[in-house]
């Protein structure tokens, strides 16, 4: 199954490898394309295609660079982008160590139960010593492994003058390791290394579950990142193009921008007018006409004509990168959010550990004598030790999701589950969230032949409407009109001739208030008029949320009357015309107020917001930024994964809160015996299963309850 | 209980058999791309034809 290799490649022996990522990989036709065309490839080696992932890692000669990939990659038909050294390189390897952490316990738990079950099933005198020490054997090196997880991480919070859910954990199992080994070599009779261990391994099987769903969300994000105004075409004193990475750009350069490309830096027109889409900073998504003299900054897209540009601003000078920095500082509220996990343990250890302390001093006042009151107040420890309540969150965030997955919905992580069930206010930015964020035509005024005709001119042209008017009228099943003489003239339009007739896609005469282009057809002249249309579920998302009790409004950096439009549509509250700043304080001020808001947005003018609101998503189609300050990225045409998701995370918190009742309950039947002293290691084992059981069981409901 | 010395070492021995073989699947990469094996079974084999 492996790429062909061809001989070439064979005689050099000195490659490189490179890593891709390539989010259009869904089938297998991709894989067999890529790797087989690939591999024809004089100076490639091997191509591999990680289909979950959606990675293609290619091992070739020096002499390709990565440029040179990535066209015979969209030769292909494959929108590539290079893989950044390693971005994910860090939670690839703690999923790594949780996996063989949760290897090596299950390893050590199911030998240690073996000879566990001989000694409750009544081995006596050397027997059960023998198999005490070989217990012992085994469990010391598999704790000391598979605990590394949790002792490092209860070590930093102690260090820290912190406590939380590790802390409890690390004392239990060291404590519970040590009687037993104090029993062992004394030849008592209890020994808890089963329990020890596998306390470990329920524990490890959640945070592996945890790692594996970050792990899988985030490939799926980082597969959406799209490449925007990374570098430039910059025009150096002899007249050659340079391609200069946006870092790099220094003011006082002029960069060539194409029509269609994202500018990477703030800057003056020079040469040339066009028309910039600026919609991912201001969220007006008309396009705006401009000349020379013009200010233009990073982050818009020059639409119709080249334009050269004198750099004004760069880097961390730029527009963008302030708003960046606005985002940075918005953020701090979030990361003060502490996990319910935490909130619990922050309860739960020092009742435990005082617990066991009293029940040491009892039954010490009750003269059992130093061994017995220790085992005593072990033995609640081991009880207590929260076995349930480690998986009592991952478990059910992992289950919900999953769920939320298919409903094309990636969650970052379960603090971002837990603050979505706490929202009770849902601001909507309008471009590209509510609405499409593509201008769609409206076809109506066309006849068959016009469509036919407007099909084939659009189709010769890669402006922004023409290419919208090209999908719309393929969608609607017309076929091209065969034309001749076909012209694009840069500003004007369209031309050609069809049966002698001379025929254009053009600027409107008349000025317009909508978008829209003209057809002319002879001396017949119809406009096409574009809106952005409202996403077709948006009023049910809205229905949904409202029926969940939150409450909808509209926060957009767009021209008022097009706001109104869409919020009388909606019967939502709206707020039009707002800057990035207003909008981080829109939102500050419902904090303010004790609101806890949903942001919901795709513009690089939403970014700050998205950072600040409790809890943000972006649709999959943001710019980058947003999709780095949301909590969560959607997929697909449809909004209801919004309101899925809310429900979802409700629904999860639900099932969060019977599993620590669960917990609890446990606790208050189990306790008791532990504190009589009646718990044998026996007892300790099968409490401790069959809580984590009835935890797990029930969170595996939610599986049904998120839609 | 003689049996006890042969069968304990054969338990433990198989154990940790299984516990290698999985530190190295992992290591050879094999959990990597789960869901490629099962479309990859539907690529047609040009190459056989030779």
């Amino acid at each position: 199954m492996n790429a062909p290799v061809t001989p070439a490649a064979f005689e050099t022996g000195h490659f490189e490898d490179s890593r891709f990522t390539v989010p259009g990989i869904r089938c297998a036709g991709c894989i067999a394309k890529i790797e087989r065309e690939l591999g024809k490839h004089s100076a490639i080696d091997s191509v591999r295609v990680n289909f979950s992932a959606k990675r293609v890692a290619i091992r070739h000669l020096p002499e390709l660079d990565d440029d040179n990939l990535i066209a015979a990659l969209a030769g292909l038909g494959f929108e590539a982008q290079r893989l950044d050294d390693n971005p994910v390189a860090e939670d690839v390897s703690e999923a790594r160590l949780l996996q063989r952490s949760l290897a090596v316990a299950g390893f050590g738990m199911m030998n240690v139960m073996l000879l566990s079950v001989s000694v409750w099933s009544g081995a006596e005198g050397s027997t059960r010593d023998l198999f005490h020490w070989l217990s012992a054997i085994i469990a010391l090196p598999v704790i000391a492994y598979s605990g590394r997880p949790f002792f490092a991480s209860a070590w930093m919070a102690l260090r820290n003058r912190r406590t939380n859910m590790d802390v409890p954990i690390s004392i239990g199992v060291l404590l519970a390791t040590g009687l037993s080994l104090y029993e062992t070599v004394a030849g008592g009779g209890h020994s808890y290394f089963e329990s020890a261990v596998m306390l470990l391994f329920f524990l490890l099987a959640g945070r592996t579950l945890d790692a594996a769903m970050r792990s899988r969300t985030r490939a799926g994000i980082g597969a959406l990142l799209s490449r925007m105004g990374r570098s430039a075409q910059v025009i150096g004193p002899d007249g050659r193009l340079q391609s200069i990475a946006a870092e790099d750009l220094r003011p006082g350069m002029v960069m060539l921008v194409a029509a269609g490309e994202a500018l990477a830096a703030d800057g003056i027109i020079e040469q040339g007018s066009t028309s910039i889409d600026n919609a991912m900073l201001t969220g007006e998504s008309r396009p705006e006409a401009r000349v020379i003299g013009d200010e233009v900054h990073a982050g818009a897209t020059n639409l119709t004509a080249p334009v050269r540009v004198r750099i004004t601003a760069a880097a961390s000078d730029t527009v963008l990168a302030e708003i960046a920095r606005l985002m940075d500082e918005a953020g701090q509220s979030r990361s003060r959010y502490v996990r319910i996990a935490d909130r619990a343990s922050r309860l739960y250890a020092p009742a435990v550990h005082s617990l066991a302390l009293l029940a040491f001093i009892g039954w010490m006042i009750a003269g059992a004598g130093v061994h017995q009151s220790l085992v005593i107040a072990i033995a609640v420890l081991i009880i207590t030790c929260p076995c349930a309540m480690g998986l009592a969150v991952p478990a059910a965030q992992v289950v919900t999701t999953g769920a939320l997955l298919k409903h094309g919905m990636l969650i970052k992580d379960g603090s971002a589950l837990e603050r979505f069930a706490e929202v009770d206010l849902a601001v909507f930015d309008k471009t590209g969230t509510l609405t499409m964020g593509a201008p769609a035509p409206d076809l109506s005024s066309l006849d068959d032949d016009a469509r036919r005709v407007a099909l084939a001119l659009s189709s010769a042209s890669c402006h922004p409407l023409s290419t919208g008017l090209a999908v719309a009228l393929r969608d609607a099943g017309v076929v091209s009109a065969e034309l001749s003489d076909i012209a694009e003239r840069s500003g004007e339009g369209v031309f050609a001739s069809w049966r002698g007739i001379d025929v254009a896609l053009e600027r409107p005469d008349t000025a317009q208030s909508e978008i829209a282009v003209q057809l002319r057809i002879g001396t017949t002249r119809t406009v096409v008029n574009f809106t952005d249309p409202v996403r077709t579920d948006a009023g049910q998302t809205m229905a949904v949320l409202d029926a969940t009790g939150i409450e909808s409004r509209i926060l957009s950096g767009d021209a008022s009357d097009a706001v109104a439009r869409v919020a009388r549509e909606l019967g939502v509250h709206a707020r039009a015309g707002a800057s990035p700043q207003d909008k981080l304080e829109t939102l500050e001020h419902l904090h303010r107020q004790g609101r806890r808001p949903l942001m919901v947005g795709d513009g690089i003018n939403d970014g700050p917001a998205l950072a600040a609101a409790h809890a943000s998503i972006a649709p999959g189609s943001a710019s980058d930024i947003s999709q780095q300050a949301a909590d969560a990225v959607f997929t697909g045409s449809n909004l209801m994964p919004v309101a899925v998701t809310v429900r979802g995370a409700r629904a999860c918190a639900k099932v969060v809160r019977q599993n620590f009742g669960f917990a609890i309950v446990y606790n208050v039947l189990a306790v008791p015996l532990a504190l009589a002293g009646l718990v044998t290691p026996l007892i300790a084992a099968i409490a401790m299963s069959a809580s984590s059981i009835i935890v797990v069981a029930n969170s595996l409901r939610l599986r049904s309850l998120v839609r | 209980m003689s049996g006890l010395l042969v069968l304990i070492p054969v338990a433990l021995g198989l154990g940790l058999l299984g516990l290698a073989t999985f530190f190295w699947a992992m290591r050879k990469g094999q959990f990597d791309d789960l869901d490629g094996a099962a479309h990859r079974i539907l690529i047609d084999d040009e190459d056989s034809e030779r």
